[in-house]
């Protein structure tokens, strides 16, 4: 009786749009969406500031290296709040890190892809970081409310990395032939992996539908898809270049822009396992938390003996 | 002007290369609270290198308007006027006055620390006296960048209490940074020449006033960790950094920092 109760209040608050909140009952499989969805998320902010660290010893100039460290510091406080916000949900940050570093757990597969120049720095911007914003923003209005309300301040701190990252670019576009071509390179790389973010189409995507009827997710991968391309077909005429993509054509009909086929061969590679840096990132994730591992330690030692002293200084 | 100019650069590339080498760490710290700390102090020391190069490219820009030769302007070879990424781009090994410590490999966290705390405290301290300096735009920087070295110190210190107090494995790791790290120290105390110009005209800091206040903060701090100061015996010689004669290190930070200003030139990013 008890349960059917908690069960008819919990869908009334997801109909209602009232945020479900941690001491609420919710039923295990919302909570394990969610952590999962969650720490994916987290994770990805904090193997995501790989690629972008990647560049900032070798920034051009002051300006530049000072904006890409704020930016990658930006992404290890979104790690931090998602953390936080998914350990509200009965699971330790330890947990969540241990399932990352044994390959359990997921992050978003776009961060296997290697940077290679610096056009890159403003690839990822633009369009990676761009990907994500279409993603996030209706997460701000997901059904959990320590979700909802981490997203609404990682959306903010997006929005501008967006736009840091389409002025690189638009810089390079304005710049010598050499630096033009270095920008068309880097969307040429990172325009499949970057609309490969939203998943597979509607119809292959496994978790989709109990996710909408949840609320934890507000459209379909295909329509938020879609809506980036639309975007970014218009932005890149800004920058005079284009989206390596022949079938890209403005369809009347639809009022949207028409597309080519994704490779989803490679899209299943890359989340296996088996993309370009996916070696390289874990092992650097590992290594730090390794490397890190006496320093923690230290820490914790320290801190109990003060305790212990001032225990002791009461007495 | 010329020992004004040096004095500046001298402040700037202290400032740079340490936030250099921090910003190493992002991505990789021993856990993302750290992380985040680490890359904050990097990107404090870069803008305030920003703030000190900025104003050394004004009196270069100056100097030659008015016919006079300056001292390494934007490297040699370089036309146009000088800005804050000339100066940090385009100029050699020779031209950069930084001191020996803050290039130094970053090694492990315990190195990282204690090359910070050495280098806060003297900051601290040097930017207390440089706030009164003649020159007022040396005062403001130093003025503005003063409570940013405080959380610098503070951060650092509580770091070297808590690995040379924490473990064992810690306590020697710190010790071992101790012994590597403390010959460098001397060299932050031993005006190089532009510096005793720049202090005879009331501009620089006159180091011999900081030295004892230096000395009696890591000596406090080290008591409080258990750590002892590394006999002076058999210590190698070191070359001055603030002179251009540096350790091998610097010159594979600036060959990875410079690399895209060198390979395209006289572009714009």
């Amino acid at each position: 009786m008890q349960i059917i109760n908690e069960e008819k209040i919990f869908a009334d608050k997801i109909d209602e749009e009232i945020k479900i909140e941690p001491k609420d009952w919710m039923p295990d499989q919302y909570r394990k969406t969610l952590i999962r969805q969650i720490s994916q998320h987290a994770h990805s902010e904090i193997v995501g500031m790989l690629p972008e660290a990647n560049w900032i010893t070798r920034a051009p100039t002051l300006r530049r290296k000072a904006t890409l460290i704020a930016k990658v510091q930006d992404e290890a406080g979104h790690g931090l709040y998602l953390y936080s916000a998914a350990e509200t949900l009965n699971i330790s940050r330890d947990e969540m890190l241990k399932q990352l570093h044994s390959g359990k757990a997921k992050y978003s597969s776009i961060f296997n892809y290697p940077t290679l120049t610096w056009a890159d720095m403003g690839a990822i911007g633009w369009l990676v970081d761009g990907a994500a914003i279409m993603n996030q923003v209706p997460l701000c209005r997901c059904s959990y409310g320590p979700y909802a309300r981490a997203m609404i301040r990682i959306c903010k701190e997006e929005s501008f990395h967006q736009r840091q990252g389409f002025e690189i670019l638009l810089t390079l576009s304005k710049g010598s032939k050499a630096q033009k071509q270095m920008a068309q390179d880097a969307i040429n790389r990172w325009w499949w992996p970057s609309i490969m973010m939203f998943g597979p189409n509607d119809d292959a995507s496994p978790h989709s539908k109990q996710s909408m009827e949840w609320k934890i997710k507000r459209f379909s991968n295909d329509e938020l898809r879609q809506k980036f391309i639309d975007v970014c077909a218009e932005q890149v005429k800004i920058l005079g270049l284009v989206l390596p993509d022949e079938k890209l054509k403005w369809n009347e009909e639809t009022k949207h822009y028409d597309f080519g086929e994704i490779n989803w061969e490679e899209f299943r590679n890359v989340v296996n396992g088996n993309g370009p840096c996916n070696k390289e990132r874990l092992e650097a994730r590992v290594k730090a938390h390794e490397d890190g591992a006496w320093v923690r330690d230290a820490a914790a030692a320290y801190s109990e003996k003060r305790k212990s002293r001032e225990q002791k200084a009461v007495a | 002007m010329n020992a004004l100019i040096d004095y500046t650069l001298h402040l700037a590339d202290n400032a740079l290369i340490l936030g250099h080498r921090n910003s190493e760490w992002t991505g990789h710290g021993p856990i993302l609270e750290q992380d985040i700390a680490i890359s904050n102090i990097a990107l404090d020391l870069i803008g305030q290198a920003r703030n000190f190069y900025q104003y050394a490219a004004r009196l270069i820009n100056d100097s030659t308007l008015q016919g006079a030769k300056a001292p390494s302007p934007g490297g040699e070879g370089v036309g146009g006027e000088a800005t804050e990424d000339t100066l940090a781009y385009l100029r050699d090994v020779k031209d950069f006055k930084n001191c020996l410590l803050v290039e130094q490999t970053n090694g492990d966290w315990a190195k990282t620390i204690l090359r910070q705390f050495f280098f806060s405290a003297y900051q601290f301290y040097l930017y207390q006296h440089l706030q009164h300096s003649k020159d007022e735009t040396l005062a403001a920087i130093a003025e503005k960048s003063l409570k940013e070295v405080t959380y610098h110190l503070r951060w650092s210190s509580e770091w070297v209490v808590r690995l040379g107090d924490g473990t064992e494995e810690s306590n020697s790791r710190i010790k071992k940074a101790v012994d590597d790290l403390w010959v460098y120290t001397d060299e932050l105390f031993e005006a190089a020449s532009f510096e005793l110009l720049a202090t005879n005209e009331g501009i620089a800091v006159d180091l011999s006033l900081i030295k004892n206040n230096w000395l009696k903060k890591i000596t406090d701090i080290f008591d409080e960790a258990t750590l002892r100061f590394p006999s002076r015996e058999g210590q190698a010689v070191r070359w001055n950094g603030k002179d251009g004669k540096h350790s091998e290190h610097l010159g594979y930070i600036l060959a990875e920092m410079q690399f895209l200003q060198r390979a395209y030139p006289n572009n714009y990013w």
